[in-house]
C-alpha cells in the first residue's frame, strides 16, 4: 500500500510572466505506508512545494499527485493527512487543548470525545498538564509539540511536516525527534518531512530523497537501515556512513 | 504588592499635584475666572450633585448610543471592505482623511437638521467620531492573517464564513479594542462638546457654557470635572471589555 504517489510532477510558478520560477521539474516519488521519508536539500530546490503539493495547498502545473489511493484534492477534503509548519501556527486567542480540538471540531466530532481525542493527543506529546494554557504562555518547543499533537488529532494515515523543528534549538530539536519517531512508531503513521538537516534527516528516516535546484527535482534517493533509533544509533559508524553519502549526494 | 506599586506613584503624583494646584491659587491670589482652587470647585460639585449627575447622565447616554451605533456600523463595514483587497485599499486612505477631518464641525449642522428637543445630532457626531478608529483598526486586523493560519484552514478544507468566524474574526478582536479605547473617550468628548453648537441643552456641554457665562467659574470648573470622570468611566470600562474578551492578551 502506497501513502503517496506522485508521477512527473512539475510545478512553475508565474507561468507565461517575466518572472517566471520553474520550482520542480519532472518529480517522481512514492511513499510506503509506515514510511518515514526524508526531502533534503539547497534553499530553493522546491522541498516545500512538493510538501505543498501533497497536501493540495497548491496544484501541480504537470503530472499527478495521489495520497491514500486518491487524487490530493479528495484526500484534502478527506483528510488523509496532517500538517505541521515550521511556524507552530497555533491560534493563540484557543487555549492548547481548543487547538489541538480544532481539526474535529471542523469534522464535526462530538464535543465529548473531541475533548477526549485532544487530552490523549497531548498525553502523546507529553504536555497534559498544559491544557488550560494559552500558546503564548509556552516555550517555541512546546508550542511545536502542540501543533505536532494537533496533525495527529484526526489520527491522519498521513502526517506531513515542513521543518517544523527548523526555530527550535539543538537540544529541543534532539528529544523532540526522538518523540516523533516514537509517535510514528506507535501510531503507524507514514510521513513527509522536509529539512535542511542532513544528520535530522539521516536520523529520522526509512528514505532520504535528495533534491537539487533550478530547476528542482530529484538527484538521489538514500535508503537507511539503521539497528535502531536512539542515542546509540547516532553515535553508531552506519548513521555516520549514511550522513556522508546524503552529504556526496547534495554535493553532486 | 505589584499592584500597590504599579498604583500607587500616579495616585501620590495626582493628590500631590492636588495640594499644590490649591496652594498656588490661594498663595498667589489667582482670580477665579482664571484658575478657581480645587476646593472651590469641590463644594460646587458637592452643592450641585443633582445637576452634574443628570447632565452626565445625559451626555452619558447620548456617548454611549454613539459609541455603540458607531462601533456597529464600523466593524460591519470593515467586515464588508476587507472581503476584497481592493476595496480594503481605497477604503483606507479615505477613512484615514476623513478621520482627520474636525467631525465636531458637523455640529452645528447636524444640529439644525433636526428637532431642537432631539437628541440625535449629539448621537450621530459621536457615533460619527467613533466610526474611525474602530473601521481602520478593525479593517487591519481583518486583513492582517497568518500565513500559516490560512495554509492550515485550507488544508483542513475550511470554507470561506469557517475561516472568518475561527480566523480572522477573534484574530481581529484585539485590533477592534485598539480602536474601542480610542473610541470611548472620543464618543464623550463628541457628545459633550456638540451641545456647544446649540441643540437640546441638557448635557455637561451646556452646562458648562451656562455657568462660563454667568461668571460661575467653579461650578462650570465642576462640570468639567464631570466630564472627565465620565470619559474615565467609559475608557475604563472599554479596558475591562477588553480583558474579559482577550483573555490570552492577559495571561502571557
Amino acid at each position: 500500500m502506497t501513502a503517496v504517489s506522485i508521477a512527473g510532477v512539475s510545478k512553475v510558478f508565474n507561468q507565461g510572466r517575466p518572472d517566471e520560477v520553474t520550482a520542480l521539474s519532472d518529480v517522481d516519488l512514492t511513499v510506503d505506508s509506515g514510511q518515514f521519508v526524508s526531502l533534503i536539500g539547497p534553499s530553493g530546490c522546491g522541498k516545500s512545494t512538493l510538501l505543498r503539493l501533497i497536501a493540495d495547498l497548491i496544484d501541480p502545473t504537470a503530472g499527478t499527485v495521489t495520497v491514500a489511493g486518491k487524487p490530493a484534492a479528495q484526500a484534502r477534503r478527506d483528510q488523509e493527512y496532517g500538517i505541521a509548519f515550521q511556524q507552530a501556527g497555533l491560534f493563540e486567542w484557543r487555549t492548547v487543548r481548543r487547538n489541538v480540538e480544532l481539526p474535529l471540531e471542523l469534522r464535526k466530532v462530538p464535543k465529548a470525545e473531541r475533548r477526549v481525542r485532544a487530552e490523549e493527543m497531548l498525553t502523546l506529546v507529553g504536555l497534559a498538564d498544559f491544557a488550560g494554557h494559552y500558546p503564548a504562555q509556552l516555550s517555541g518547543g512546546m508550542q511545536q509539540r502542540v501543533a505536532i499533537a494537533r496533525a495527529l488529532a484526526v489520527h491522519p494515515p498521513l502526517l506531513l511536516m515542513d521543518e517544523p523543528f527548523g526555530a527550535l534549538d539543538e537540544m529541543t530539536r534532539e528529544r523532540l525527534q526522538g518523540e516523533l519517531l516514537q509517535i510514528c512508531a506507535k501510531t503507524g503513521t507514514s510521513t513527509v518531512f522536509v529539512t535542511h538537516s542532513i544528520s535530522e534527516a539521516v536520523f529520522l528516516s526509512d528514505k532520504v530523497v535528495v533534491m537539487s535546484a533550478r530547476p528542482g527535482r530529484i538527484t538521489a534517493t538514500v535508503d537507511i537501515e539503521l539497528p535502531g533509533r536512539d542515542e546509540a544509533a547516532r553515535q553508531s559508524p552506519a548513521y555516520f556512513e549514511y550522513v556522508t553519502a546524503v552529504r556526496k549526494a547534495l554535493r553532486a | 504588592m505589584r499592584y500597590v506599586r504599579s498604583v500607587l506613584p500616579p495616585v501620590l503624583v495626582g493628590v500631590l499635584s492636588v495640594v499644590l494646584w490649591e496652594v498656588v491659587v490661594t498663595a498667589g491670589r489667582i482670580a477665579p475666572f482664571i484658575l478657581p482652587a480645587p476646593s472651590a470647585i469641590w463644594d460646587q460639585l458637592v452643592e450641585q450633585r443633582d445637576n452634574v449627575v443628570d447632565a452626565a447622565l445625559a451626555s452619558g447616554t447620548n456617548a454611549l448610543v454613539g459609541l455603540v451605533g458607531g462601533t456597529v456600523v464600523a466593524v460591519l463595514a470593515a467586515l464588508l471592505f476587507s472581503r476584497s483587497k481592493l476595496l480594503s485599499d481605497i477604503a483606507v486612505p479615505y477613512a484615514a482623511v476623513v478621520n482627520a477631518l474636525p467631525i465636531i464641525a458637523l455640529a452645528p449642522i447636524l444640529n439644525n437638521m433636526f428637532d431642537s428637543t432631539s437628541s440625535l445630532p449629539r448621537r450621530v457626531v459621536a457615533g460619527i467620531i467613533a466610526f474611525f478608529p474602530v473601521f481602520i483598526n478593525t479593517l487591519r486586523g481583518l486583513r492582517e492573517v497568518d500565513p500559516t493560519h490560512r495554509e492550515l484552514m485550507d488544508s483542513y478544507a475550511a470554507g470561506g464564513w469557517t475561516f472568518a468566524r475561527l480566523v480572522r474574526l477573534p484574530g481581529a478582536l484585539p485590533y477592534v479594542f485598539t480602536g474601542l479605547r480610542q473610541a470611548s473617550s472620543l464618543a464623550v468628548i463628541a457628545a459633550v462638546v456638540a451641545e456647544y453648537f446649540g441643540g437640546l441643552q441638557d448635557g455637561l456641554g451646556a452646562r458648562i457654557t451656562s455657568a462660563a457665562a454667568f461668571t460661575a467659574y467653579p461650578r462650570a470648573w465642576a462640570f468639567v470635572v464631570g466630564a472627565c470622570v465620565l470619559g474615565l468611566v467609559f475608557y475604563l470600562t472599554t479596558l475591562l471589555l477588553e480583558r474579559l474578551a482577550t483573555p490570552w492578551k492577559s495571561r502571557s
